[in-house]
Parts: structure tokens; sequence; C-alpha cells
């Protein structure tokens, strides 16, 4: 992508961090809170993953075991909630605000203090939404999605904190991307161009657009419902000529888009590692920018493949369907590409490559199952069941939090200066592999059977396909123990890792010593 | 692009994010626990914390422009970084006509869908037979499928008052930054101040019409459709311009004080930008909720 002439120095007394609490609550630096985005991301993925494991937990046999039919309802709503925005978007914009920086040859975020504003904005909304559980009559139960009139006339009152939680969430979200878009655009170091800039800040300069384009249209949607809850009006009540289909429009013209969000980076960070441990260029780099750039114009055009159940008329059915599918083009040729990058390449297996090929294959199915669904008569059978279930679990357990995994793994090694311990790191991969097909892989056919989603109790004939899903769900749930293990072992100490310790990579990240100096590119580097 | 030798400003630690965090913490808890309270007559701390809320995030805008502006003011600021403020204020400006632009979907949604739709068209005949059959297909929306009825707002008077009056005003605040590229620094205060009463003026008149609306015609935030996009729309609509106008007021301030010069204000030309904003907003409006 870009050859470097190593012209920038790192004075030591440039690299004294300020210390104690202060460090994390005042900071300005984008490595200290990118990590402060990551560490916030994995403790939400353990407290989304904890309800997940009483969803599987209560799913394990026919008939109500352990929990309430209205709180199993909370734990898939808040599972939803805490996974998204706590746990996937958080991942990203820290690995954002650690890489796009480095990579691009920039001293820091462009607004840093509106970074951090950005961040600990977070904290506060997760401690509203999560303590609406310990309300009276219980937290949101509508499903993350807040179909009306479930979140209007059918809600309980936690759906008020469940509103302003989203809508502070929301703000986080944009001053987060409008930083990143900025960053990207007016902080490149000479000679950087667009075209050379890796494809993770090319796709995360596309996810900021989209973040900046949609995150407000769910601010709208979260405040129609809070009006037509508590102050009378009929936004989604058709007796005040409203419609309970709107609130669907509305939500899934945010929504879809949102689902991009949740993956471009991904491409990024998959278009990073193949390369590295294939010791090859990625193949077709400007066909991947293009790729992107057309999944996330698409993505305004095809919402309403969520609601091919609602009656719309034929011809929005033909529309979004067609449009739909006409996504799987642009996605081809970046599987193509990976694929193609792969082809005679030196290829080693070390962590990160593990995941990034586990991403590719896995993603791969959960797109596939994505093309099923786009098609609208046989989305009429697979609508609402664990079909869908098993398509987005793929695309977002092995497709995103996959790819986190490896950017992690990719990382860690520039982030703290230690290498982890590859022996638990390949146990952790092999172990989240196996656990994570056992758990989503059988739902396929719990859904083509007929078995609906986000209901606690379920026909004698799904038993032993829930428990198989189950006992994989557990497994996946405790692997993921291995990795915050292991993440706190490298932290704080291990084997000391050079400046580049993969001998294939490429990039500006790689220039600067391992752990990456406080303050980088203070001068900014020149790129040939 | 770095082209300039100026380094690129990166500020020391702040404590106003994170203050700013728990204003906006307080004032989501606070307004939550308002609603609630508010809505089903139980006593709580909750408007308490919402004007907490709203106190510190006073004490956040102040505390962090202070710093801000002396940054500004000590030549810390290279044109790069004034390249940052720019690009990320008309982002966030776009995320605002994201916002607006929500609602006026409800509006198209409501008006060239739902409502027709109700009425059996496309392919809804059953629809309109077996819930309401009596119900009639209009927009505006005068009479509810559940039978509520209220009065249409007409576009002349007040509205065109408005209109006139903020187009007006977008005027003034043009030549207000024209007068400052051009160092007539009378020009400036003169149509700065212009701009800061027409924007009052406007909040004035628009609190009448709501008056007029609740009293006279009948129409409420509960008639259905067509008062819930009117007051939704015009409602957030007036609280950007409350915004904008106290925005325009510190930027009167500063003037005062002889702040901003003809090569750098871009505290200035945000506001200016988001002044005219809100008059691109409410023309949309005018046209598209009152006229059409």
């Amino acid at each position: 992508m870009s050859t470097v002439v190593d012209d920038h120095n790192h004075e030591a007394h440039h690299d004294h961090k300020p210390s104690g609490i202060t460090r994390w609550l005042f900071t300005t630096n984008h490595k200290d809170i990118g990590s402060m985005y990551l560490w916030f991301s994995l403790i939400m993925f353990f407290v989304g993953g904890a309800m997940a494991m009483v969803i599987r937990a209560e799913l394990f046999q026919p008939g109500l075991q352990l929990v309430e039919p209205q709180f199993f309802n909370q734990m898939t709503t808040v599972h939803g909630l805490v996974m998204i925005f706590g746990a996937v978007m958080p991942a990203f914009t820290g690995l954002a605000n650690w890489m796009v920086p480095m990579m691009i040859g920039a001293p820091d975020m462009a607004l840093p203090r509106m970074n951090n504003w950005s961040f600990w904005i977070l904290p506060f909304a997760f401690v509203i939404l999560l303590s609406s559980l310990f309300m009276e009559g219980g937290g949101p139960d509508f499903g993350w999605t807040f179909y009306a009139p479930l979140s209007t006339t059918y809600s309980n009152d936690s759906t008020a904190l469940f509103v302003f939680a989203v809508h502070i969430m929301g703000i986080s979200s944009i001053m987060g991307a409008i930083n990143v878009i900025v960053t990207i655009i007016n902080m490149r170091a000479p000679g950087m161009t667009y075209m050379k800039m890796p494809l993770f800040v090319w796709t995360w300069l596309i996810t900021a657009f989209l973040l900046i384009a949609v995150m407000p249209v769910l601010a709208g949607a979260v405040t129609m419902v809070l009006t037509d809850k508590y102050f009378g009006t009929s936004f989604f009540n058709a007796a005040g000529g409203g419609d309970p289909v709107m609130f669907q429009h509305i939500f899934w013209f945010f929504g879809h888009p949102e689902v991009y969000i949740m993956i471009l980076p991904s491409f990024g960070i998959i278009s990073a590692i193949i390369p590295t441990f294939s010791r090859k260029k990625l193949f077709g780099y400007s066909s991947m920018v293009y790729a992107t750039a057309s999944i996330a114009i698409l993505s305004f055009l095809v919402w309403a493949h969520h609601m091919f159940t609602t009656g719309m008329p034929v011809f929005a059915e033909l529309f979004f369907m067609y449009c739909t599918m006409l996504i799987a083009v642009p996605t081809g040729v970046k599987v193509f590409n990976w694929v193609a990058t792969m082809w005679r390449g030196a290829i080693s297996f070390e962590v990160p490559m593990l995941f990034a090929l586990a991403f590719v294959i896995l993603f791969t199915i959960g797109g596939f199952s994505g093309v099923m669904l786009a098609m609208t008569p046989v989305d009429f059978q697979y609508h609402d069941t664990y079909f869908v279930v098993a398509h987005f679990h793929y695309v977002l357990v092995t497709g995103a939090i996959f790819s986190v995994m490896a950017a992690s793994y990719y990382w860690l090694p520039k982030w703290t200066g230690h290498m982890y311990d590859t022996t638990l790191a390949r146990l952790h991969f092999w172990c989240s592999l196996i656990s994570v097909n056992v758990l989503f892989f059988p739902m396929h056919f719990a859904g083509l059977a007929g078995m609906p989603r986000r209901i606690p109790d379920y026909a004698v004939q799904f038993a032993d396909i829930n428990q198989i899903t189950s006992i994989g769900g557990f497994a996946f749930g405790l692997s993921q123990l291995l990795f915050l293990w292991l993440v706190i072992k490298c932290a704080r100490g291990g084997e000391k890792a050079t400046a580049k310790p993969w001998d294939g990579a490429e990039g500006l990240e790689w220039t600067v010593p391992s752990p990456a100096p406080y303050h980088t590119f203070e001068t900014p580097p020149k790129v040939e | 692009m770095a082209e300039q030798q100026q380094s690129y400003y990166v500020p020391p630690s702040s404590i106003w994010p994170i203050v700013g965090a728990l204003g906006l913490g307080l004032i989501a808890w606070g307004a939550a626990h308002t609603v609630i309270e508010a809505t089903s007559d139980t006593q709580g701390w909750g408007s308490h914390v919402l004007f907490a809320g709203f106190g510190v995030i006073a004490v956040m805008l102040f505390g962090w422009f202070r710093d801000q502006i002396n940054e500004t003011m000590s030549g810390l600021h290279s044109d790069q970084l004034d390249t940052s403020y720019k690009q990320g204020m008309s982002w966030f400006i776009f995320s605002e006509v994201m916002f607006f632009g929500a609602f006026f979907g409800a509006l198209f949604y409501a008006r060239m869908i739902a409502v027709p739709w109700l009425d059996g068209a496309s392919n809804n005949v059953m629809t309109g037979e077996v819930l309401w059959p009596q119900f009639v297909a209009q927009w505006p929306l005068v009479e509810t499928p559940g039978g509520t009825k209220t009065q249409a707002m007409g576009w002349y008077g007040l509205p065109l008052i408005n209109t006139v009056i903020l187009i007006t005003s977008s005027i003034t605040c043009h030549f207000a930054h024209v007068g400052l590229e051009k160092n007539k620094r009378t020009q400036l205060t003169a149509m700065l101040g212009l701009t800061i009463v027409l924007g009052m003026i406007f909040l004035y008149l628009q609190g009448t019409e709501y008056v007029h609306a609740y009293e006279e015609l009948g129409l409420t935030l509960q008639s259905g459709v067509y008062g819930n996009t009117f007051y939704l729309l015009t409602g957030f609509h007036g609280m950007h311009v409350t915004l904008g106008t106290l925005m325009l007021i510190i930027m009167f301030l500063r003037v005062l004080k002889g702040h901003f010069t003809p090569q750098k204000h871009f505290a200035f030309q945000a506001t200016s930008w988001y002044w005219h904003f809100v008059d691109v907003v409410w023309i949309c409006l005018f046209v598209i909720v009152y006229v059409l």
C-alpha cells in the first residue's frame, strides 16, 4: 500500500504519561481512549453474554424452566442492545481510535477532547439502560428492535429510560463518527492520498459516514416512541392516522445501515490481516474500496427486506428484494479478493490469520443465508424464525466479533508491547470455532422447521436441537473467559514484542516501537 | 493535509469531557424519570436530576468554551485545526439534517401512505372496509379514523410573517459575516444584533401561533398524526432556533469584547452556518407542513 520513509523521531521526554485515575478520566490521548473503548466493549461483551446464557439455559428444555416469560423477553431485548451498542460498536470505535491516527500518520484524533466525551457518555448510558432491569415492572421487553405497539401501547415505564439511554448512546456514536471522519479527511500525513490509505481506514471512513447519517434517524424513532407512549401522539397508531408499520420503516432505515456499520470495519481488519500472513499485497485494493462504498450506498435502499411480511405492495417487495440481492455482488467481490490474496501466497497460520480465515468462511455462510432471506417468497417462511437468528449471529458473532478478536490478536503486541501466550490463543480460537458452530449452525434447522424466535418455550420436537445449541452456547461463553485471561496476561507482561512482530505486515503502525509511544507522529511521517 | 509547518495542537488533559458525560447522564436519567413521574402522578427526583443535569452541562459549556477561546486567542490553533473544526461542524449539521429527515419522512409516510391506506387505497380495500368504514382520507387530517376532530393551520398570517422574518434574519446574519470579513465592526455588530432580535421575534410569534392552535383551532399534540407531525417538526425547529439565538447572543458578546479577526472566526462562522441551517429547515417546513 505505501512505502514509508522513516523520518519521525520520538524523543523520550515526549513520552511521559499522566498517572493515576485522572489519566483515564481527563485524557485526550487517542490510545488511552481507544483502550477504554476496548475494555468497555469487553465488559459489555460479558454482560450481554451472561444474558445470552440465561436465554440458552431457559431454552435447554421445552417448558418454562428458570425464568418468567417476561424476564426472558427482557433478556433477549437487553442482550441485543448491549451487544450492538455496548460491545460491537464500541469495539470498532476503540480500534479506530487506536489505529486510524497511527495508520495515517496523524498526531492524534482531530478533536481529542470531544473524543473523550464520546467515550465517557457510554458508561452512563449503559448504567441507565441496565438499571432499568431492576425497576418495578422490569426492563425493556419488546426486543432490541422495539417495534410499536410493543414499545408504545404494551410497554412498561422502563421505556422512558430506554429511550433516553439510546439518545445519549446516539450522541456518543455521532460525535465519535464525526471525529473519525474529520481525522481521516484532514489529518493524513503528506503523501497519504486516499487511495494509499489502509483499508481499515477506508472502511471506517465509510462507516463513519453511515453513522452520522443514520444515528439521528434512530433518535427520531425513539422520540416518536416516547411521545406515542407518554404524550398521546399517534405516529404508530392507526386510530390517529398513523401506522405501526411506519415505525418499522423508520427503524429499519436506521437499522439496515446499522448492520453495515457493524461489519464494514471488519472488512477493513480482514483486509489488513490476510495480506500480512499470505505475504502478498491485497488483491484488488481499489475494487475493495469501491465495493465498500457500493455496499454503503445500497444499504440505504434495502431496509424494507426486514418487513416482507407486513403486507407491502408487491412493487415494494420486488424493489427491496432485488436491491438486497444486489448487495451480494460487492460482498462477493470482497470475498473473492480475500481468497485471491491468499492464492499462491506463503501462508502461515498465526492466531490473527486463523480468526481471519474463520471470518471469511463463516461470514460467507451468514451472507448466503442473507441471500436466502432476501427472497421475498421464501422469507415468508423464514421470517421471525430461528433461521433469522442463525443468520445474523453468523454475521455478527463469527463476522464482527471474530474480526475484533482477529484485530486484537493482530495488534495486541503493538498495544501492550508484549507477545501474548500463543498456545492459549490457539486454544481460544479452536474452542470458539467449534463451539460457535455447535451453537449457531443447528439454529438454521430449528428455524426452517418453524421454531419462532423470542419465545421462552417451544414444541417438543425442537428439544434435541435446542439442547445441542445450548451446549454450544455454554461452551462458547466459557471459551471467551480464555480471551479475557489472555488479554489480562498480555497487558501485564510477557515476551517483549518487536516493532513489527509479523514479518509480512505493512503500514505506518509497524514503523513505531511496541508498545506504541504515548504520542506518535507529532511530526508527520512522509509517505511515498 | 498537513502542508504547513505549524504543528497540530493536541490539547492537554481536560476535565470538561467527563463533566459533559456526567451532565448528559443526569439529563437522560432525569428526563426519563420526569416523563414517568409526570404521566403517572408519582413523586420523585426526576425533574431535580434533570435540572441538575442542565446545570452541569451549562458549567461544562462555560468551562470548555473558556479554555477553547483562550487557546484561540493565544494563537495555538493552526489552520489545519481550524479545518478540523469546520469539517466537524459541517458533519454535525448533516446529522441534524438527518434528524429532521426522520420527522419529514414520518410526515410523508403518514400523508401519502398510511392515511390513504386506512381509507382502502392500494392493496388495502378490506382495511378500509373493516377498520373504520366511515373514515375518509384527507390532508390535513382534520378527522382521524378514531374520530378526533381538529382544524387545519393555514399558511398565511403568522406562518408567512415568520417565514419572512427568518429569511430576513438569514440575510442580516450573512451581512454580519461580510462585515466581519471586511473588518467593518459597526456593520457586524448592528447586523448581528438585528439577527438576534429577528430570532427572538420569530420565537415569540411561534409561541403565539401555538396558543392560537391550542385555544382556537383545537389543534393539539393529541390531534392525530397531523397534529403530531406539526408539533414535533415545528417544535424541534423552534428548539433549534432557540439554541441558534443563544449561540448568536454569545457571538454578539464576543464581538463586543473585540474577539474575531477577518481571517479567523471559526465560532462565528459555525454559528452563522447553524443559523442558515435552521432557516433552510424552516423553508422546508413552511412549504411541506403549512402550504402543501
